[in-house]
């Protein structure tokens, strides 16, 4: 039950574009086409899983063991940079078209602060290693949802005339605004599970 | 092998140092202002100006990172291997980021540090200060380099405090902790995320309106 709480926590209550702010940019950089914010979901939730599991084990093993904990920061960005890389090189060689789909979005995913955000949450949260991968999971399903309805939206707007001063990023931020605004709504859902689930 | 750009790069410093500090340093701050005109690092931008004092301090934050990075990037730049330099500038940055890591939550006040939380280690993948060292900071001297992160870093700085301002005027009633509404006018929306969108679209709009209407 626990899980289910983190899972729908993560996905619809602390959404990580529209409430805690991570991984803005691709959020209104690659919103214009449903297929791309598809495409960038479904890689996003690859590296963010993997990124995870990788940097938790480095910290529980690796950081805190020997007292190195001031250097996470530099040892996490230069694993998910890594593993960025090393992913794209795997795919390339093992499912070539999987690779095709998801290729032009790994070398953004490096810059994106979803995976070093997520990362280091975990670790402040003190979650174990199941509650880490579920939270990363469920993190980027939550990014994937917000960024595939808001390329719908987009689409949309692509078609009405907007007011010469609120073309470009003014009008993308303002519906970015309504889209968190409707997020809210999910505000209490968080704890009407807990006491559903009988949780504290 | 190394250094085949060098000519190009040579020619660029020739061009480009006619152009004096002040002129870079005005630069960053109003003509590409990194949140309003080139819309980079908006997670930082967005997430913590719900009040002025938290924008000003993480604009300090990032100012502080981006002059050290701008200069040691710009000092190695012509020993850094061409193929390897962006994996040197992101250590060079997350060394720096952990330096104000430890710095912040030794000296700065506990309300800061804990407002700021996250976002402190984020600075790493703020696209403003890779972005800084690619297309600045490895072409120019090291002098002029530090003027472009103090005008990046105060262009950033300033657009997060007044972010911070309007929101923490509208959301709480006062600016920079002080009170100066009744607390009934409080719109509460303003703190939470949506206003954030909100408040920075609407002021994105108005500065393109002036901006059209100078221009």
């Amino acid at each position: 039950m626990e899980y289910l709480l983190i899972f729908i926590s993560a996905i619809f209550v602390n959404n990580i574009v529209l409430s805690q702010f991570l991984g803005i940019c691709p959020f209104l950089g690659v919103s214009q086409k449903i297929d791309t914010a598809i495409g960038m979901g479904a890689a996003l939730a690859f590296v963010l899983t993997l990124s995870t599991i990788i940097t938790w084990l480095l910290q529980t093993y690796v950081l805190n063991p020997m007292g190195l904990q001031y250097l996470q920061t530099l040892a996490f960005i230069l694993v998910i940079a890594a593993l960025v890389q090393m992913v794209e090189i795997i795919l390339k060689k093992v499912s070539p078209s999987l690779y095709q789909a998801l290729g032009i979005y790994l070398p953004l995913i490096t810059t994106n602060c979803c995976v070093l955000g997520v990362a280091i949450l975990v670790i402040q949260k003190d979650y174990n290693l199941l509650e880490s991968v579920v939270y990363a999971f469920s993190t980027a399903l939550g990014f994937a949802l917000a960024l595939i309805v808001f390329a719908g939206i987009r689409e949309q707007l692509s078609l009405v005339k907007i007011p010469k001063g609120m073309r470009g990023m003014s009008i993308v931020l303002v519906t970015a605004g309504l889209l968190a605004l409707s997020f809210m709504g999910f505000s209490g859902l968080e704890g009407g599970l807990r006491v559903l689930f009988g949780l504290n | 092998m190394r250094r085949k750009k060098g000519e190009r790069k040579m020619c660029n410093g020739q061009e480009r140092r006619n152009m004096s500090n002040l002129k870079i340093f005005l630069n960053g701050l109003i003509k590409e202002n990194p949140t309003f005109v080139l819309f980079l690092g908006m997670c930082p931008t967005l997430a913590t100006t719900t009040s002025a004092i938290n924008g000003l301090s993480m604009g300090l934050c990032t100012m502080a990172v981006l002059v050290c990075t701008n200069f040691v990037i710009s000092c190695i730049k012509d020993i850094t291997p061409d193929q390897v330099h962006i994996p040197v500038f992101i250590v060079v940055i997350a060394a720096f980021v952990s330096i104000l890591q430890m710095f912040m939550s030794a000296y700065a006040p506990e309300a800061i540090n804990k407002a700021l939380g996250i976002y402190i280690p984020l600075i790493v993948v703020n696209c403003i200060i890779l972005g800084r060292a690619e297309s600045f900071a490895c072409k120019h001297t090291p002098v002029a380099s530090i003027f472009d992160g103090l005008g990046i870093g105060l262009g950033f700085t300033l657009a997060l405090t007044i972010l911070g301002c309007i929101r923490e005027f509208f959301g709480a009633g006062s600016l920079f902790g002080i009170h100066l509404l009744p607390d009934v006018t409080n719109i509460i929306l303003f703190v939470l995320p949506p206003g954030a969108f909100l408040s920075l679209g609407y002021l994105v709009a108005v500065i393109n309106r002036v901006r059209s209407r100078k221009g």
